[in-house]
């Protein structure tokens, strides 16, 4: 007999449904982490209120780079070339610079063969969130080692690791990014807190996701391992996103002054963050610095809002471009008179 | 000295308006400002000219040259020889007479010291720079530079170059700065003035005003490309420094807030970025050409290799992008400061698996600035990238062309629709052939419509973007795409084709040697061999290139490069003609000669008769 009682749907700020921003089925091997990037991207937007057409979603290549098909199905999407992601975003940023883009990337890409174009991205301030889903191992390859591999690791067909990885956190922060985060896909609600804020804000946001490869390195003892990571994740801070001020209010109310901060991002939105075992300042570069370092040398693996600076000017501010998208201007605003061509003529003639 | 003085002071028979002039320097003199005032001067003349700017790939301290070539009946090609060298450079004078004939002339810093009975045959002009320049006031460090006025005094003063001529060629070059205009006139005219009371004419070579010039401009084909862009409505430009494609960019940012101010807002609708390197100049600019913005860069062929996996991604998602290869010598670094046509065959069919472009090909200055703008609309209509084939003769050099033309058609965004559009398409996709001819309609980010957006990918996909691997699905979609490309061939710019005399030789050529292939007409013609010239301005090749191969007994086909790229793509697309091709070849890294034409078409028609 059919239930008289309608299930009650949930609907975000704009009246859509999580199922507005699936994705198609992932083709991921079962339990990888990127698989849990792409649910919590698919909530976080959701939670956010944004229309699934007001988000672009472009990666490079590999299994990460795979994962935009799974979420966000009516945003535009580009699943380009291995590491050149950036390239493609600095381009496509001008066209509507109110459409808020998702960058995708892995380890190969953005630690190895897209290592400059990370760099340059930050530091022309492409306003972006710009994830990371390291794991440590080439998997579409069938694990080889990355830019970010344990040194010492070993695989199948690889033997041991020699060198020691890079730390995309620390390559994002010496570069200028405004925002740097870790997170970790055993960790799917600090990771949807800082997506969050990372969409919120402008500026170049980097999201360093330890991302386990279940099927290539996965061993308790890989550092990027779900094992690992839950064993050794230390939270620098518990991070939760509220879109208006009113929500944050309520949930402060009941803490006690002190032990929390409230920062308002740039779309209007809140950012509160409480602290736990230790302080920590991510205002403060140098100490930003010295946690990555530190973590890495005694093996503990620091997550949340590692840096948060304000925002210099994007790359779009850095031209005077009008409001309107620049994808839609007509084309007689593009073409310039003959009258300029003919004072042209005149100033090259005799 | 004036053509009639010559003749009633030294009995001699001028040569007017017929000479090639080296002048020989050392780089980083500042002895360009001076050379452009020379050619400048001739232009505002009236008399047909051409400076070529011979330099190495150095900052300062090598020689360099810049050759300046008049001639009364348009033919101003590069010639093999000099009639009159200007020597400035010691380490080169006894070199550069080698390039003289017998009763060569050369004008000579008297500094130089030139080998006692070394050609005698030659007619020497010391210029007495060093003592000159020490009678004006002059500050310490632009002694070098200003010494290169004092031979542009002398020089012109011998070859009847008018003085106010030169005043007005100083003050184009240094447009407003009054200070700067005066002083290196001053010392001009102190130059022109020392000539006039000191040089006994013994050449015959004199210029004489004519009227030529009234409609033609002076510029550089980069100049021209920048510009074009802008008026074919550019509005995003990503590039990487390199010789010889720089000033392209350049000149765009150097125009783009005075011609591209929205007229609505004010604010600029064009966005020129320089990036990291020409992986990320080819990126960004497939970035923006896939979110709907009219997009260009610019490059030469090392940064062409690196383009290379980008304009296979642009081909395969069907992106429109423009790409303008200014071509330098290579392969590798090559010789970074000559020029050459040797990218064709590699730009044909740059990247992997199943791939082909359309080329436009400029052959003036003025063709820049036309395919400056008319690329970004074929790139939009087929929406493929589009290359466009410059060198850095047609590039870099200035030339005298003719005025720009304000575009003969309005600014074409091909099938990008919008939210409206979308709602009248039944079951759209973005790679589905509604209409037949192979072009799918493209929808862009910002379309708020739910059924606007699609996954682009570079991997195999159906007609709504779907990653798919299905055998049939493959070879439909390249099947599409080819006859899409295929539809563009005939709207591609026509062969530009000059008839002989019932001619039964064709000459086929491209790009920068058009001065010199049409001297060779002339001078074949003149020796008794009519020819037809056409010069192929787009690849593939259109049925009007059939056509002229087809009308010909033999076609020789003439291109700087070694192996006759050009040849070997018309053999493959009209193999069945092939024996009517016929390749004539040239490397160097210098600009085609007549000369050079004429004795390789002589040779082979005595092979053939």
């Amino acid at each position: 007999m059919p239930s008289t009682v309608e299930k009650k749907v949930e609907r975000n700020l704009i009246g859509l449904t999580l199922s507005d921003y699936a994705g198609k089925k992932s083709t991921l091997c079962p339990g990888c982490g990127h698989t849990a990037i792409a649910n919590v991207i698919q909530a976080a937007v959701y939670e956010l209120g944004l229309a699934p057409e007001q988000v672009v979603k472009i990666s490079g290549i590999g299994c990460s780079s795979k994962s935009p098909n799974y979420f966000l199905n009516r945003s535009f999407g580009f699943n380009g070339l291995h590491g050149r992601m950036p390239t493609l975003v600095t381009g496509a940023c001008f066209a509507d610079y109110k459409i808020e883009i998702l960058g995708i990337s892995g380890d190969g890409d953005t630690a190895s063969i897209g290592l400059s174009h990370f760099k340059h991205i930050i530091r022309r301030n492409v306003p972006m969130l710009y994830i990371i889903e390291n794991n440590g191992v080439y998997g579409l390859t069938k694990g080889q080692f990355s830019a970010t591999s344990d040194q010492g690791l070993v695989l199948k067909h690889q033997g041991e690791n020699l060198l020691p990885p890079l730390d995309m956190c620390m390559e994002a922060l010496i570069s200028g990014a405004p925002f740097v985060a870790r997170a970790f896909s055993g960790d799917t609600k600090q990771m949807k807190e800082i997506f969050k804020a990372a969409i919120a804000q402008e500026g170049t946001a980097v999201v360093d996701v330890i991302s386990p490869c279940v099927t290539f390195n996965n061993r308790a003892e890989a550092m990027q391992s779900y094992t690992w990571g839950r064993m050794n994740q230390t939270p620098l801070q518990a991070i939760k996103h509220f879109n208006t001020k009113e929500e944050i209010d309520e949930e402060t109310e009941t803490i006690e002054p002190g032990t929390f901060s409230e920062i308002q991002l740039q779309d209007g939105s809140y950012l509160m963050l409480r602290k736990l075992d230790k302080d920590y300042d991510p205002s403060d570069k140098a100490a930003a610095l010295d946690i990555l370092t530190e973590s890495y040398k005694k093996h503990y693996f620091a997550t949340g809002l590692i840096y948060f600076s304000e925002v210099p000017p994007t790359i779009q501010e850095r031209y005077d471009l009008p409001e309107e998208p620049l994808n839609r201007i007509g084309i007689e605003r593009l073409r310039p008179t003959p009258a300029m061509l003919d004072k042209i003529n005149y100033d090259f003639g005799v | 000295m004036a053509v009639t003085e010559l003749q009633s002071t030294t009995g001699l028979k001028p040569i007017v308006n017929d000479f090639c002039m080296t002048v020989c320097t050392v780089n980083g003199s500042g002895s360009a400002t001076a050379n452009n005032i020379i050619y400048r001067a001739l232009y505002q003349m009236g008399i047909p000219v051409s400076g070529k700017n011979i330099f190495p790939s150095n900052i300062m301290g090598m020689a360099t040259w810049f050759v300046i070539r008049v001639n009364d009946d348009g033919f101003i090609g590069r010639v093999p020889h000099d009639d009159i060298v200007v020597a400035m450079n010691p380490g080169t004078l006894v070199k550069e007479t080698a390039y003289l004939p017998e009763g060569g002339v050369i004008f000579y810093a008297d500094h130089i010291t030139v080998p006692e009975g070394h050609r005698e045959d030659l007619i020497y002009y010391p210029m007495p720079i060093k003592e000159l320049i020490k009678t004006v006031d002059v500050p310490r460090n632009l002694v070098a530079y200003l010494e290169n006025m004092l031979y542009v005094g002398i020089v012109s003063q011998v070859l009847g170059i008018e003085l106010s001529e030169l005043r007005i060629a100083v003050e184009h070059q240094f447009i407003g700065r009054d200070a700067i205009i005066e002083s290196n006139f001053g010392i001009i005219k102190l130059g022109y003035e020392w000539a006039a009371e000191n040089v006994e004419k013994r050449d015959r070579f004199v210029v004489e005003r004519r009227p030529f010039n009234k409609n033609l401009i002076m510029t550089d084909g980069n100049t021209a490309a920048g510009i074009g862009s802008l008026f074919g409505g550019l509005q995003f430009c990503s590039w990487y420094p390199i010789t010889p494609a720089t000033s392209m960019v350049e000149a765009a940012i150097a125009k783009v807030d005075e011609l591209r101010k929205d007229p609505v807002t004010g604010k600029t609708t064009c966005v020129i970025l320089q990036v990291e390197d020409e992986l990320a100049a080819a990126g960004a600019a497939v970035g923006a050409g896939w979110a709907g913005l009219r997009s260009m860069t610019s490059t030469s062929g090392p940064g062409i290799c690196l383009m290379a996996e980008n304009i296979g991604l642009a081909y395969f998602t069907e992106t429109p992008v423009v790409i303008w290869n200014v071509q330098r010598v290579g392969p590798s670094t090559g010789l970074p400061t000559r020029t050459a046509q040797g990218d064709l065959s590699f730009m044909y069919n740059v990247g992997h698996g199943d791939i082909n472009h359309i080329i436009l090909i400029p052959g003036t200055v003025n063709e820049c600035f036309e395919f400056g703008w008319k690329s970004l609309d074929i790139a939009e209509r087929y929406q493929t990238p589009i290359f466009v084939l410059s060198d850095l003769d047609l590039g870099m050099n200035t030339w005298v062309t003719e005025k720009f033309e304000y575009p003969s058609t309005p600014i074409d965004r091909g099938k990008l629709i919008w939210e409206e559009e979308l709602e009248k398409i039944e079951d759209w996709g973005r790679y589905k052939d509604i209409d037949g001819d192979g072009i799918p309609y493209r929808t862009v980010m910002g379309n708020q419509s739910p059924k606007s957006a699609y996954f682009t990918r570079g991997t195999g996909h159906d007609v709504y973007g779907n990653y798919n691997e299905d055998p049939k699905n493959w070879s439909d979609m390249l099947h599409r795409i080819e006859k899409k490309l295929n539809g563009a061939i005939e709207n591609l710019p026509k062969p530009i084709v000059i008839k002989g005399k019932d001619a039964r030789i064709g000459i086929i050529g491209m790009g920068s040697t058009d001065d010199a292939i049409r001297e060779t007409q002339a001078e074949l013609a003149k020796q008794g061999i009519e020819t037809d010239y056409m010069r192929i301005r787009a690849l593939p090749s259109c049925c009007e290139v059939r056509e002229f191969i087809e009308e010909h007994e033999r076609n020789y086909v003439l291109e700087l490069n070694r192996d006759g790229q050009l040849k070997e793509i018309l053999m493959l697309e009209h193999s069945d003609l092939s024996e009517k091709l016929i390749s004539l070849t040239d490397i160097g890294g210098l600009p085609m000669t007549a000369i050079w034409a004429v004795e390789n078409i002589l040779a082979a028609e005595e092979e053939y008769a």
